[in-house]
């Protein structure tokens, strides 16, 4: 079996069986690099631009990680705010990199949709490390491999995500994964960050509440997602002091869940507003195993790429909207 | 209810020997919707004016005679929410480009908003679009004065000095006046000349940062989104600012069936309103928007299928009056830039009257007269504009229709080619269009510049 696409711009356009293979592909990577020599050569002579329009040292590092270790030759490009204001387009930007032969671009950007542009306009295989409010399908499919290593299975499970769904791409790549594997979705925030269109927007039943206790009663997973700290100015919540009052996950929380439940995050936290340090450090959570499972599945993903039948993007427009289930 | 015009607009008299020639379009289906007409007409044409409309007129010797057996003869049509761009943005529209787009259109006359660069604030602004537009224009150009000075929404601009100049409604499109008493004071004193005030409705504060219609697939796509409540509310707000001062109040590009309603109860009570809509509004909804498409990225946002309808209805019971393009070019280069950083607005002088035919005459929305009443009529009155019609006196500025043309959309005369439409198939197409007197477009070749002195 191949990708059907020559880009991953995001979870949305892939089959629950495209998922699965890429988190089967996963596997042997994670062995290959839990071990001492942890090289592979399966990408040797082929380029990969990881191009950065946000600050981000976890994904970046983890590309560069997973690409390195496929032997691919990489080429890191930070590409600070201001340069972009006063300067080239991103379109400007891929050509030249593709003029210079490069076989993939990782693509870090604030804007939703950047990298369907780009991979619209180049070549080379885009891959989405993270796009506005939009999608992160790296980010969700290491939570699917994490979640499916510790539990065993997909399918059935009940998976809380907590915190501000509206602006979190991770939330919706985790959506689209979970219910394209048949788990359960619940989403938990103040009003202001749950936007109740979530409710329905996926074409599956996703439950939406505004209390901790009906999201991790039963849960098997609780996703906990990173605050951005300056939404407090935007009067989207009044104080940090009330949020973790009632949507931070401290052990007491925690205690309503199933006596298993999975704790995850996808980095990087702030103590003491979205989690308690007890329990991001507890038994229960798996944060540090996330972050070792992004290169495993990092790897699989470029790996595949190389190797997909697909010239065009995934998710242009005609292919979104056939493949979109009605709203 | 209606305030008393103290400045009636000035005709600019037709200069003494100008060409007397005489045109005779003989055989053609005038639709002539302000008189009511709907038939098998001759029309003759002496100098810049319309003759007489009659049967059979027999042709006296020198007559150039159009032969329009095939056609439709429809008053030139007119368009009030067009974006030309000059001065200031030249790169991606000026007022020869945007004329002769509109001249290719169907359009013998457009009113320019004024959010150039400097805004359309003052006499001397508005003297640069009228000398511009006679000497390079294709159609004739009626300025738009900002209401306040620089579009800032806190000063009134001199609107009885551009007035004078030439200036025909007074709006800040684009930006809209967030402050309920200054647009107060606009209605008002407004109604010193006469003048119709043009509101582009939205709350700037529940707008802001949004770029698509707030709903699921903005949900999904991660984009911010335009709640439909930020324009209604401006609808309501400028509905009752318009019962409390009387004065004439224009709502530019309606996008909601909320809006809608809201116009239709305002009419019911007599309010001196007049609404206006645009193609896109009513042959596209949100769904373009998917797989970040920057041409379906306009303002007011594409709303949903509920809301297509629903400004369908309202212009088949004539609750929304005017169709208007709001042609708003931009280079490809601005369009190519992510979605969030793309600007808003697509280009329409060229594909406004083919969707017209197309999404409603053919599919019998509304009638083929009532339709054009709302390209030629309904504009004319609203901002009391000459032409619209085909009375004997009038500038003859004529549309000629072939409604079995069909084309596909391509490549447009404007300087840019942001449209959404390109590749549809419209049926029904402008086949020659005269302004006063001058055949300016034929056969979608432009003929040649209009003599407006």
């Amino acid at each position: 079996m191949k990708l059907r696409y020559k880009d991953l711009l995001g979870l949305a356009p892939l089959t629950a069986e495209e998922i699965e293979l890429i988190l089967n592909t996963a596997v042997p990577f994670k062995k290959i690099f839990t071990r001492s020599i942890k090289k592979v050569p399966p990408l040797r002579g082929k380029t990969v631009a990881l191009l950065f329009y946000e600050p981000s040292t976890r994904t970046r590092t983890s590309f560069e990680l997973a690409a390195a270790r496929l032997s691919a030759d990489v080429l890191n490009l930070s590409v600070s705010s201001s340069s972009v204001q006063k300067g080239e387009t991103l379109i400007d930007t891929a050509l030249n990199l593709e003029a210079m032969k490069v076989d993939y671009i990782v693509l870090r950007h604030s804007v939703s949709g950047a990298p369907e542009l780009l991979a619209r306009g180049v070549r080379a295989h885009v891959v989405n490390a993270g796009d506005g409010n939009h999608e992160h399908p790296t980010q969700g499919l290491l939570d699917l491999y994490t979640i499916r290593e510790k539990k065993k299975k997909i399918k059935g499970l009940t998976i809380a995500i907590i915190g501000d769904i509206l602006h979190s791409r991770v939330a919706r790549s985790n959506i689209w994964g979970l219910t394209k594997l048949g788990a359960r979705v619940r989403l938990c925030g103040p009003a202001t960050l749950v936007p109740p269109d979530m409710k329905t927007a996926f074409g599956n039943d996703i439950e939406v509440t505004y209390n901790m206790k009906e999201a991790l009663e039963g849960a098997d997973v609780a996703y906990v997602l990173r605050l951005q700290l300056e939404r407090q100015q935007e009067n989207l919540f009044p104080s940090l002091r009330e949020y973790n009052e009632f949507y931070g996950l401290d052990a007491k929380k925690l205690s309503w869940a199933k006596k298993d439940c999975l704790v995850m995050h996808p980095g990087p936290m702030n103590r003491g507003v979205e989690i308690s340090s007890e329990v991001a450090d507890g038994p229960q959570s798996v944060i540090l195993e996330q972050v070792t499972n992004g290169i495993a599945v990092r790897m699989a993903v470029l790996y595949l790429l190389a190797g997909s039948t697909g010239v065009m993007p995934a998710g242009s427009p005609a292919q979104f909207l056939a493949e979109r289930k009605p709203l | 209810m209606k305030s008393t015009v103290t400045w009636a607009r000035k005709q600019r008299p037709s200069q003494a020997g100008a060409s007397q020639r005489v045109i005779l379009i003989r055989g053609g289906h005038v639709v002539d919707p302000r008189n009511k007409r709907d038939e098998v007409l001759d029309v003759l044409i002496q100098g810049q004016h319309i003759q007489k409309v009659a049967k059979d007129i027999k042709p006296s010797k020198g007559v150039e005679v159009i032969n329009a057996s095939h056609l439709v003869v429809a008053p030139g049509l007119i368009d009030i929410h067009v974006h030309l761009r000059e001065p200031g943005q030249e790169e991606k529209e000026t007022i020869a480009t945007g004329t002769a787009a509109a001249a290719l259109g169907g359009f013998t006359s457009v009113a320019c908003m004024p959010n150039t660069v400097p805004p359309i604030d003052n006499v001397s602004q508005i003297q640069f679009v009228m000398m511009k537009a006679q000497s390079e224009g294709y159609v004739r150009v009626f300025p738009i004065g900002a209401i306040t000075k620089g579009q800032e929404g806190t000063e009134l601009t001199e609107i009885g000095a551009m007035v004078r100049a030439g200036c025909v409604a007074i709006s800040d499109d684009g930006k809209p006046v967030a402050n309920a008493k200054l647009f107060r004071r606009a209605l008002e004193y407004a109604k010193t000349f006469g003048l119709t005030v043009i509101d582009h409705c939205e709350d700037p504060d529940l707008a802001r940062g949004g770029v698509m219609n707030e709903g699921k697939l903005a949900a999904l796509l991660g984009l911010k989104g335009i709640p439909r409540q930020a324009e209604y509310i401006m609808v309501a707000r400028n509905i009752a600012l318009c019962e409390l001062t009387g004065g004439n109040l224009h709502l530019a590009h309606l996008s909601t069936k909320e809006s809608v309603a809201l116009v239709r109860e305002a009419k019911k009570r007599g309010l001196p309103v007049t609404a206006e809509t645009c193609p896109h509004y009513f042959s596209l909804t949100e769904e373009s928007v998917a797989g970040y498409n920057t041409n379906a990225k306009m303002n007011p946002p594409l709303r949903t299928e509920e809301d297509r309808l629903a400004i369908l209805a309202g212009l088949a019971d004539g609750t929304i009056d005017v169709i208007a393009s709001d042609h708003a070019p931009h280079t490809v280069a601005q369009k190519s830039r992510e979605f969030d950083n793309a600007p808003f607005g697509i280009v329409g002088l060229e594909t406004t009257l083919g969707l017209v035919l197309t999404q409603i005459v053919e599919n019998k929305v509304m009638s083929l007269s009532a339709a054009l009443a709302a390209l030629t009529d309904a504009p004319a009155r609203a901002l009391r504009l000459p032409g619209g019609h085909l009375s004997p006196g009038a500038p003859a500025d004529i549309t000629l229709i072939d409604l079995k043309a069909k084309q596909t959309v391509e490549h447009f005369a404007s300087k840019s080619q942001n449209s959404p439409f390109i590749g549809w198939t419209l049926h029904g197409k402008a086949a020659a269009t005269l302004v006063g007197g001058d055949v300016v477009m034929r056969g979608g070749r432009l003929l040649k510049k209009p003599d407006l002195h």
